[in-house]
């Protein structure tokens, strides 16, 4: 069968072609600045950081070729897995509540109207902008163990509030509570996805007497499931990565560091210590490597498994 | 992620008001809205407190950080005087400004331009390169921190602040999916009719594009200010002069130096968290729409 062949010929043809157009020479030009970037700094980077990966380099001694020996301390050393295992308990803890608290008010402001909506959507919006390494100083205050504001309105309602910044147990729990003062950004992608659900689907359950759970779980849910997938993927992938509050609150200097008993200890802010505090370059190497491979295999699991509940208008994409 | 060259935009239909839309009886009804205002009144209660406290707590002396009023009994001015004595804020205020502007005017002009390249021209390799530049948005900073210190480093540039900015030269992922989404919405045969006019392609983009893409323009800027204004994690690996410092890097030092494992000089770093916060209350109340109007759109794109 020369036909195909032929044909995969002819468009290879076409596609050379193409570069003895004025256009694509013109259209390079102005593609130029990202291709230098990528092959400087994400290319060139990542080639560079596998090869670091199976060195000892420290950038003071002489670098040797030491092989898999990074990966192999990756599985030895204790800390990986407490940091991993920290890293893994805070996104599964984070993702969900920054999800539904979102929903809740944002499906809240959309009953509320649109100009008022406006006003409360900044307001949720506001702690957004504030620098994480000030809301890690904020965490340090607001969830005080002894003094704190969150203990203090505990108390109020007869509650005995835990150490939440120096028992072990209780760091990841506050700081996904600190975090979700800042959900602002997710509750707008949310009241975007409900503003735009076609309201005479509404109308029409509601001339058909369904419940207002019914409505939400049939209708609403199913409606904005591209907004909340994407959320999920997106919000997971940042909390995996997360690093200014902790390290704020816990890590730095000398002392800061026994507040946690590594309760803290992201995997990224372990990264960090092993690359620039202790210049432990190669193994960072390879335990940024583990990070890429852990956050690939979670988001391909969530693609995977969301296809099957996320609805897109048009529906064949 | 899926990418259609339809632009997707204009495809978004007028939003129907949302009133209070949903029927229910008579007080029944009434309840359900009463518990509802309450609960939102609790809601925003929530969020803006901690604001507030800070603030007025940064107000506050020594020995009344803790006294969880709102508003200070006693007032301490003299917080901002202590924190300019202790540290050179206002040099990490003006190498905050200086960076974050260079950070989100490098971003928004090479982002247009290398987005106007995927939206206008038609050339081989164009969805190749384009999948590969939503690609990146997937890889974690982590994997290239390293060796693109180790560049910066053989330059000799790795402690200046030229690394907290420089890179956004080269365009960045996220914007140029943005801005590629709103040249693609705008009208061909506006570039067509310029064309045969006899304008260049760097008119086409100078001219037509970039002027009525200017929300778009803002929505990269402040957005990219933001991320700059708030990085800490760059900082910390690059600046080691405390001078060079900005806010956040400075106020992670203040938290060491005064906070909790420090000399417990609370109101200093109240004070700093401050400085550190204000400037980028006051940009958001500045430019709100365009910051919702970028969120918004994000979560658009499946």
């Amino acid at each position: 069968m020369p036909a195909p062949a032929n044909d995969r010929k002819a468009r290879t043809r076409r596609w050379f072609a193409g570069f003895r157009e004025r256009e694509t020479w013109a259209a390079y030009a102005f593609l130029s600045p990202w291709i230098i970037g990528f092959l400087v700094f994400m290319g060139g980077p990542m080639v560079i950081s596998f090869v670091l990966s199976l060195t000892d380099y420290d950038a003071i001694g002489d670098t040797r070729n030491v092989g898999w020996a990074n990966y192999e301390k990756l599985l030895s050393d204790p800390k990986i897995r407490t940091s991993l295992a920290n890293t893994m308990i805070y996104t599964v803890l984070a993702v969900p509540a920054t999800m539904i608290v979102s929903l809740t008010l944002a499906s809240m402001l959309h009953r509320v109207g649109r100009r008022s909506a406006g006003v409360f959507r900044t307001l949720f919006y506001l702690p957004e902008v504030t620098p994480k390494v000030a809301v890690g100083v904020l965490f340090l205050l607001l969830f005080n163990g002894q003094v704190g504001l969150v203990n203090g309105a505990l108390g109020l309602v007869g509650i005995d509030g835990p150490q939440w910044s120096t028992d072990p147990n209780w760091v990841k729990p506050g700081l996904v509570l600190m975090d979700i003062w800042s959900v602002g950004g997710t509750v707008i992608i949310y009241l975007a996805a409900l503003n735009n659900v076609p309201r005479d689907l509404y109308e029409a359950a509601a001339l058909d007497g369904v419940s207002a759970w019914q409505r939400f779980r049939h209708i609403t849910l199913p409606m904005i499931s591209g907004a909340l997938f994407f959320t999920l993927i997106v919000q997971t992938i940042y909390k995996l990565q997360t690093f200014d509050e902790a390290y704020t609150a816990f890590y730095g200097s000398a002392a800061s560091a026994q507040y946690s008993n590594d309760a803290a200890l992201f995997y990224l802010v372990y990264l960090f210590q092993q690359a620039f505090q202790f210049l432990h370059m190669g193994f960072a190497s390879a335990m940024a490597w583990l990070l890429f491979v852990v956050i690939m295999i979670i988001t391909i699991i969530q693609v995977r498994v969301s296809n099957r509940f996320v609805y897109y208008e048009g529906g064949d994409r | 992620m899926a990418t259609t060259s339809t632009p997707s935009r204009t495809a978004v239909p007028p939003v129907p008001p949302s009133g209070e839309p949903l029927p229910g009886s008579g007080s029944r009804r009434r309840r359900t809205r009463v518990l509802f205002w309450i609960g939102l009144t609790v809601a925003s209660v929530l969020f803006l407190y901690p604001f507030l406290w800070l603030l007025g707590a940064s107000l506050k002396p020594r020995t009344q950080v803790f006294d969880n009023a709102l508003i200070p009994k006693s007032w301490a001015w003299n917080n901002y005087v202590k924190i300019w004595d202790a540290v050179p804020v206002f040099d990490w205020f003006v190498n905050s400004v200086t960076v974050a502007i260079a950070a989100a005017l490098a971003a928004t002009i090479s982002s247009a331009l290398v987005a106007f390249g995927f939206a206008y021209f038609r050339f081989p390799g164009r969805n190749a390169w384009f999948g590969l530049v939503l690609g990146t948005m997937m890889l974690p900073t982590a994997v290239t921190m390293i060796p693109v210190y180790l560049i910066w480093n053989n330059i000799g540039l790795a402690t200046t602040q030229v690394p907290l900015w420089a890179n956004n030269l080269f365009g960045s992922a996220f914007y140029i999916f943005l801005l590629r989404q709103f040249f693609l919405g705008l009208p061909r045969d506006l570039f067509e009719a310029a064309r045969i006019d006899g304008a260049s392609y760097w008119a086409l983009f100078w001219r037509i594009a970039l002027p009525l893409c200017r929300p778009a323009l803002i929505v990269t800027f402040v957005f990219e200010l933001r991320a700059s204004w708030s990085d800490l994690l760059k900082p910390l690996i690059y600046l080691r002069d405390v001078e060079l410092f900005t806010l956040p890097r400075g106020l992670k030092a203040i938290s060491d130096q005064f906070g909790q494992a420090g000399e417990q000089q609370w109101e200093i770093v109240l004070a700093g968290s401050v400085i550190t916060t204000l400037p980028m209350v006051i940009v958001f109340f500045l430019a709100q729409r365009h910051f919702v109007y970028g969120i918004a759109t994000q979560g658009r794109k499946g």
